[in-house]
């Protein structure tokens, strides 16, 4: 096959086409949609999670591929012969990393996928390493920048909300709080004032400020692990709510976390390997930025009361303790250390999820578990294997095992 | 009074406590629900509730339990906190805990740092397996502990799961291996994979209680606990409560609910329960009876005619289908019809009941019938051409084309689904293309289905009939037995009935073969005439649920079951020689045998061989690997690059006079390219390298414990072994660096290691507790980074005052001996490709990765290409003849692109093929090898994959080189 036999997503399409997103991080992703509107892209964000997404995902990729794959292409599968959308007018988006991992080839299974029943609909890079180009779809500076707004007030809304919603006293509020935020931000691309990051921070955090709750405090439990089953609830089964019904906060780090650690692992690579290049400064450059940023987040939310993440510096001190920097494919050593630092500050409970058989993390996750627990030995720390064919019921005993395991560890 | 109530709903059982306020046991029951949860449960209390009156506190755990409870707004606690509960107040002096349940185990640990742990998803040695394993063995779990207990020896039985082990088992019953022996080596198997798939290097010491069903009743899983823990009878403690332990600290914990409630309030709470969720479900398989009767009509029309053997006279052609678990036989007459067939479970003795079967036919005969062919096809093949003389022996995929063509001459697709396999293959040009057969964790096959029946109380008959009207079959998924094993029982807490899962298993099956096994894209890719058989296809529900997954109508031949015996006398028919040399009546009725096991002495691989003595003094062998185990000499042999390239590293190693140092390298992933680089390096700096031994399962098995992942490689996992090796070898540090970049060879678009091999000295040092700073050096290095990586080196040996320009030379030298190493490959691979050419042989390819050398990984598979007269070279023998070519994927591991430029090198060559061996839980084989069998399949060449792991399923891996060494002839 010639490599560049694939439908290009061209210019021309940028005015016809719909396009097709997964579900990943939904909050995340609703105002993501609502910016590149903005910027001339009709996005759809895929909520199709029915048993078909996996079937779907079953039928067309190689069932050995890891699980987020299979969801991925299924959902997009299941989308496209839903009929909803006009297959002329469709193009799909996908993001694509880079790297030692897997993770980097789902643009081509997607592809591999859509050979035989549609190969006519294009299929974009979403990438920030020049792995892929196309013509209809380029990322401008102000694009970006908005994108890392995104993320930045995506991740604050995820934060508060896990902070509020198990001490919501009328229930509702928080989800209340929740849609007045995203409406709030979906205005401010609309009227302009998206880029106002501390205002709007301010209105965010006020809004769930607002939020009435009892003053008790209940078990956290962090959720860490490869970054699509970490967050998509279609992957993990609902993981945050079912967390939430059992009485627990949840405490998910969030994606600029992972942001931070891809380019941190540009800075790494020449540091590890002793070289220098263009790309290792701008990286440098990028990342103070964008770590100061975060910063300024962190600092509005312990002002407010809340619990802020953990400074990205913090982390990687974490990752230096427990495993090298340099283990960096997948989420590599970005795993260990928000294990490390949450067990570090109170968060003793965590649950890892993963792909069944992803390989990064039989060294990052599961390898690095014991490491973990010999420096936090209250850490309570629970692996969850997700794939097609893993049970609900399966999953949720070995969670309810680490629930019940949260009075008798720490109690020591 | 209050009592307090505690039910513990496993996956197979229900268990019940009652307390008084005295904390005295009233009352214990242990029963298994058969899947009827809710009713059992409901029989119980009914009974608690007759012998007591009063108030009760009630509490339920188990893994069933939860979603009864939840629905029934009864209180739930988790089973390994129940247990713990209950340890606390009975055994307050216990160390740790051991719990095996249906489906779960579980480990706690009570002192020094209290710890518990559960079986992962992928998790098999419990209960289950247990009763699985049983079925398998055709004896109750009663009679397997009996026969366990009178064993002599245990053989080595992968325990991860039970699909695996049957793969060991099949072959040790097939080889007349005792049934205590293997009985025993069962029970063993539950407590490796306990000990070292829980234990994860925690050691199990002290006061240690065993608990749940298995545990009580089995006393030869006791026994071999105790034995493997070194326990005493003091310190291995088998409480009188263990089957209903954990119901026990239910009824604690119960105690410390709020509220009690009156018997009534509980009945009706269970009884007014509905499930929480629903389950997926898909249409029925048959609306109604006439459907079915149309159905039934329809596949009545394939089938072969009888023929009254007491009536006929002439000639007549004998094929025999020596499976893995039963043994079928057909005689057909001159006009190809019926006159004898059987079909029968074998119980691990295939010899003794085609010898009966023989019998039987002689007398049949009389005078009338003359065998004038036979043949025999399957696992017993060999065996029964040696014993009784049978004239051919055809690989299965030959005998059931063979008899498919009969069915239907254009027939493009065909799929056999036995008892333990599964087997398709696509036609092409009326030769067999393309083989795919079922690997282990891909493996629904029939007996799962049977032993689901039994689990069940069903004949396996009336349970798949059950499924044919159910209203709403249950979706199960469609991974391995254990996975849907885990859905059933989700499926029961959604309160399925019985009906809707036998369709569902029935459905999932089906749907194993086709998108596991086959992998089919979409179910028009498979063809257009499809032929099933297989013992499996004469269950109507898995027929029905077939051509619903496919869309169309498929021939299934009545004599679906006899398919191979049928082919295979056929075959004989085709193929007759002058005179048969079948063993005659009169020989036949004086044959005996005798049969006894020995140990290989020809080479490491130590095989183990089961000797048959016949009665006349001739002798067959079989377990060997190669050809030396059958006495043939090493010149004889084909040669084979693997033993080339294993005897090259072994010999690279140097030493010097002084060392400096000894240095340790594991022989193990990378480091079975690299060692060249470092013993020419550290014997330049003057150090000693020392090379781990050769891998056995020793090895792996002694590193066992310290392995965090068991869903990791096996190459992965050998590794442990090798760093205990070393330590053992007392070497001065162990250098072991981590790569995330492999060298680039300009093959591809980047140049990594997967991530396993990458970063597995990290691992090894966060697992491994004998490991520390000073005698494990891991640096991350980038080879392609010379300076770098001089400085890095520099490093580590600066304290033994070597200067960096010394480590800049030896890195030189380092390079050189690679690069020496690489070129000899290449040069040897020439080599052997003339050797080939010369006498015309077929040269396979064998793909793999450099780890693949290890015997202990690759399971002697080039030996065996030997013996079925092919020369064989790796891949990186011919990657550099020829430039990458065009992929659909993003080609970024070194190894791995090697596979890509030897597949297009090997399109090229008309007298080549590729067999790729992937390692068991390889991710990026699954991105590769859909890839590599692409470009073969474009340029006509058939695709053959090995899968391979802890365990040698060698006869799958020889079904497939034969059909494949058949398809090019």
């Amino acid at each position: 096959m010639e490599n560049n036999e694939y439908v290009m997503f061209t210019k021309e399409m940028k005015k016809t086409h719909t396009i097709l997103v997964p579900n990943m991080l939904p909050n995340h992703f609703k105002i993501i949609i609502r910016l590149m509107k903005k910027y001339g892209y009709n996005m759809v964000l895929l909520e199709n999670s029915a048993r078909r997404v996996v079937d779907e995902g079953l039928k067309s990729v190689h069932n050995d591929t890891c699980y987020p794959a299979l969801l991925v292409i299924g959902q997009f599968l299941d989308a496209l012969k839903s009929g909803e959308y006009e297959l002329d007018k469709t193009a799909l988006l996908i993001t694509q990393t880079g790297g030692g991992c897997r993770a980097s080839n789902y643009i081509h299974l997607l592809r591999k996928a859509l050979a035989t029943d549609f190969p006519e609909v294009p299929v974009i890079s979403l990438n920030f390493s020049n792995t892929e180009k196309s013509d209809g779809f380029k990322l401008t500076v102000g694009m970006v920048l908005g994108l890392v707004n995104c993320i930045f007030y995506g991740d604050l809304i995820m934060t508060l909300y896990n902070q509020c919603k198990p001490y919501e006293i009328c229930d509702g509020d928080t989800d209340i709080a929740l849609n007045e935020c995203l409406e709030y931000m979906y205005d401010r691309i609309e009227k302009g004032g998206f880029g106002k990051r501390k205002k709007n921070y301010r209105y965010i955090i006020d809004k769930f400020n607002s939020v009435k709750r009892i003053k008790i405090r209940k078990p956290r439990v962090g959720i860490v692990g490869e970054i699509y089953v970490k967050y998509s609830p279609l992957a993990n089964n609902n993981l945050e709510k079912f967390l939430l019904k059992e009485g627990c906060e949840p405490v998910v780090p969030g994606l600029m976390d992972f942001v931070l650690y891809c380019i941190v692992n540009y800075i790494n690579d020449g540091k590890i390997y002793g070289f220098s290049n263009m790309r290792t400064r701008v990286c440098s450059l990028l990342y103070g930025l964008l770590r100061r940023m975060n910063k300024t987040v962190n600092e509005m939310l312990e002002r407010n009361g809340f619990t802020p993440a953990h400074d990205f510096e913090e982390l990687r001190k974490e990752a230096d303790e427990l495993i090298h920097q340099g283990v960096k494919m997948g989420e590599g050593w970005l795993i260990t250390a928000e294990m490390g630092c949450l067990a570090k500050s109170g968060t003793e409970n965590i649950v890892c999820t993963q792909p069944f058989g992803c390989l990064p993390n039989h060294i990052v996750a599961k390898g690095m578990s014991r490491r973990v627990k010999e420096k936090y030995p209250q850490a309570n720390i629970v692996a969850i294997d997700y794939d097609p064919s893993a049970t609900n019921v399966n999953q949720e005993n070995r969670l309810k095992l680490m629930i019940a395991n949260i009075g008798s560890t720490q109690k020591v | 009074m209050i009592y307090r109530v505690g039910v513990d709903v496993g996956s197979t059982t229900v268990k019940c406590v009652v307390l008084s306020d005295g904390d005295e046991i009233l009352h214990s029951v242990y029963l298994r629900h058969y899947s009827l949860v809710k009713e059992t449960v409901l029989e119980q209390l009914r009974a608690i509730f007759q012998k007591f009156t009063g108030k009760f506190k009630i509490a339920i755990t188990g893994s069933a339990g939860l979603g009864l409870s939840e629905a029934s707004r009864l209180n739930f606690v988790q089973e390994v906190h129940s247990a713990s509960l209950a340890i606390k107040n009975l055994y307050p002096d216990a160390d740790a805990a051991v719990e095996l349940g249906g489906e779960d185990a579980k480990i706690l640990f009570l002192t020094g740092g209290v710890e518990q742990r559960m079986n992962g998803s992928c998790a098999g040695g419990t209960g289950a397996f247990i009763d699985q394993m049983a079925t398998l063995l055709k004896v109750s779990g009663d009679e397997l502990d009996f026969l366990a207990l009178k064993a002599e020896k245990k053989y080595p039985i992968a325990s991860r799961c039970g699909v695996f082990a049957k793969s060991d088992i099949q072959p040790l019953l097939n080889q007349g291996a005792s049934i205590m022996d293997v009985s025993a080596s069962i029970f063993q198997a539950v407590v490796d994979q306990t000990v070292a798939g829980l234990a994860q290097g925690r050691k199990i010491q002290g006061k240690v209680l065993f608990l749940g069903g298995p545990l009580h009743f089995y006393k030869a899983l006791r026994k071999a606990f105790k034995e493997t823990l070194g326990l005493d009878d003091e310190h291995a403690v088998f409480p009188e409560l263990a089957p209903c332990f954990m119901a026990y600290g239910a009824s604690l914990y119960a105690g410390g609910c709020e509220g009690e409630l009156d018997s009534e309030e509980i009945l009706t709470r269970i009884e007014d329960s509905k499930p929480t969720q629903g389950v997926a479900s898909f249409e029925p398989l048959f609306n109604d009876e006439e459907e079915y009767a149309r159905f039934v009509e329809r596949h009545s029309n394939a089938s072969v005619e009888d023929i009254d053997i007491s009536t006929y006279e002439g000639d007549a052609y004998l094929g025999i289908d020596a499976g893995s678990t039963t043994t079928k036989i057909v005689l057909l007459s001159e006009d190809k019809k019926i006159l004898y067939s059987h079909y029968t479970v074998n119980n691990g003795r295939p010899l003794d009941v085609v010898c009966e079967r023989l019998g039987e036919l002689y007398s049949l005969m009389g005078d009338r019938i003359k065998i004038v062919s036979s043949a025999v096809t399957g696992y017993g093949e060999d065996l029964l051409r040696s014993a009784l003389k049978v004239d051919f022996g055809i690989v299965e995929t030959v005998a059931h084309f063979t008899s498919a063509l009969e069915f239907c001459p254009e027939v493009d697709f065909i799929i056999d689904i036995g008892g333990q396999d599964i087997k398709c293959f696509k036609i092409k040009n009326k030769a067999i293309d393309n083989i795919m057969l079922n690997e282990a964790c891909s493996s629904g096959c029939g007996s799962f289905i049977q032993t689901f029946a039994n689990a069940l109380t069903y004949p396996v008959e009336k349970f798949a009939k059950l499924g044919l009207y159910a209203k709403n079959p249950v979706e199960l998924g469609s991974r391995c037995t254990v996975f849907m094993n885990s859905a059933v029982k989700q499926a029961q807490k959604d309160g399925a009935s019985i009906e809707d899962i036998s369709a569902g298993i029935s459905a999932s099956v089906v749907k194993n073969a086709i998108y596991k096994v086959i992998r089919a894209r979409s179910t028009s890719e498979l063809g257009k005439h499809i032929v099933v058989q297989g013992g499996t296809f004469l269950n109507d529900a898995v027929l029905r649920a077939f051509e619903r997954e496919l869309g169309i109508d498929v021939i299934r031949p009545q004599i679906a079951g006899l398919m191979g015996a049928y082919g295979s006398a056929l075959y004989a028919m085709n193929k007759k020689n002058d005179t048969s040399t079948l063993i005659t009546r009169e020989e036949l009725s004086c044959f005996t045998y005798k049969s006894n096991t020995v140990t290989c002495r020809g080479c490491t691989a130590h095989c183990s061989l089961d000797i048959l003595s016949f009665g006349d003094g001739r002798r067959f062998v079989s377990g060997n690997r190669c050809e030396k185990g059958l006495g043939k000499k090493a010149e004889e042999i084909y040669p084979d690059i693997y033993s080339f390239k294993y005897d090259y590293l072994k010999g690279c190693v140097k030493m010097c006079e002084n060392p400096k140092a000894r240095v340790g390298i594991p022989l193990c992933l990378n480091n079975y390219e690299l060692l060249p680089f470092w013993s020419a390096m550290l014997h330049h700096l003057g150090f000693d390298t020392v090379v781990s031994d050769d891998s056995t399962r020793r090895t792996f098995v002694n590193g066992q414990h310290t392995i965090p992942s068991d869903t990791v490689c096996y190459p992965a996992k050998i590794v442990h072994g090798h760093i205990l090796n070393l330590l053992e070898k007392g070497v001065d540090f162990i250098l072991y660096p981590c790569q995330s970049y492999n060298i680039d060879e300009g093959k591809g678009d980047n140049h990594y290691n997967c991530p396993v091999v990458a970063y597995y000295p990290e691992l090894l040092m966060a697992n491994m507790e004998e490991l520390n700073k000073d005698n494990f050096v891991y640096p991350h290095i980038d080879l392609n980074r010379r300076k770098d990586l001089v400085k890095k080196l520099e490093k580590v040996f600066s304290p033994y005052g070597v200067t960096i320009k010394q480590v800049e030379d030896a890195v030189s030298y380092g390079f050189d001996a690679l690069m020496e190493y690489r070129k000899a490959i290449t040069e040897k691979g020439k080599e052997l490709v003339s050797f080939a050419r010369e006498r015309k042989l077929p040269i396979i390819v064998l793909a793999g990765r450099p780890y693949h050398l290890d015997p202990e990984i690759n399971h002697g598979v080039q030996k065996l290409i030997s013996t079925l007269g092919a020369v064989s070279v790796s891949e990186d023998a011919v990657c550099d003849f020829e430039r990458t070519p065009h992929l659909g994927v993003l080609n970024q591991w070194t190894y791995h692109s090697r596979l890509y430029t030897s597949a297009s090198y090997v399109a090229t060559q008309k007298d080549m093929q590729l067999v790729q061996l992937v390692s068991f839980g390889c991710g990026i084989d699954a991105i590769t090898s859909d890839e590599v069998r692409a470009l073969l399949e474009k340029n006509g060449k058939i695709y053959t994959q090995l899968k391979i792991d802890e365990i040698s399923n060698f006869g799958a891996i020889k079904i497939r080189l034969r059909s494949l060494l058949a398809a090019i002839e």
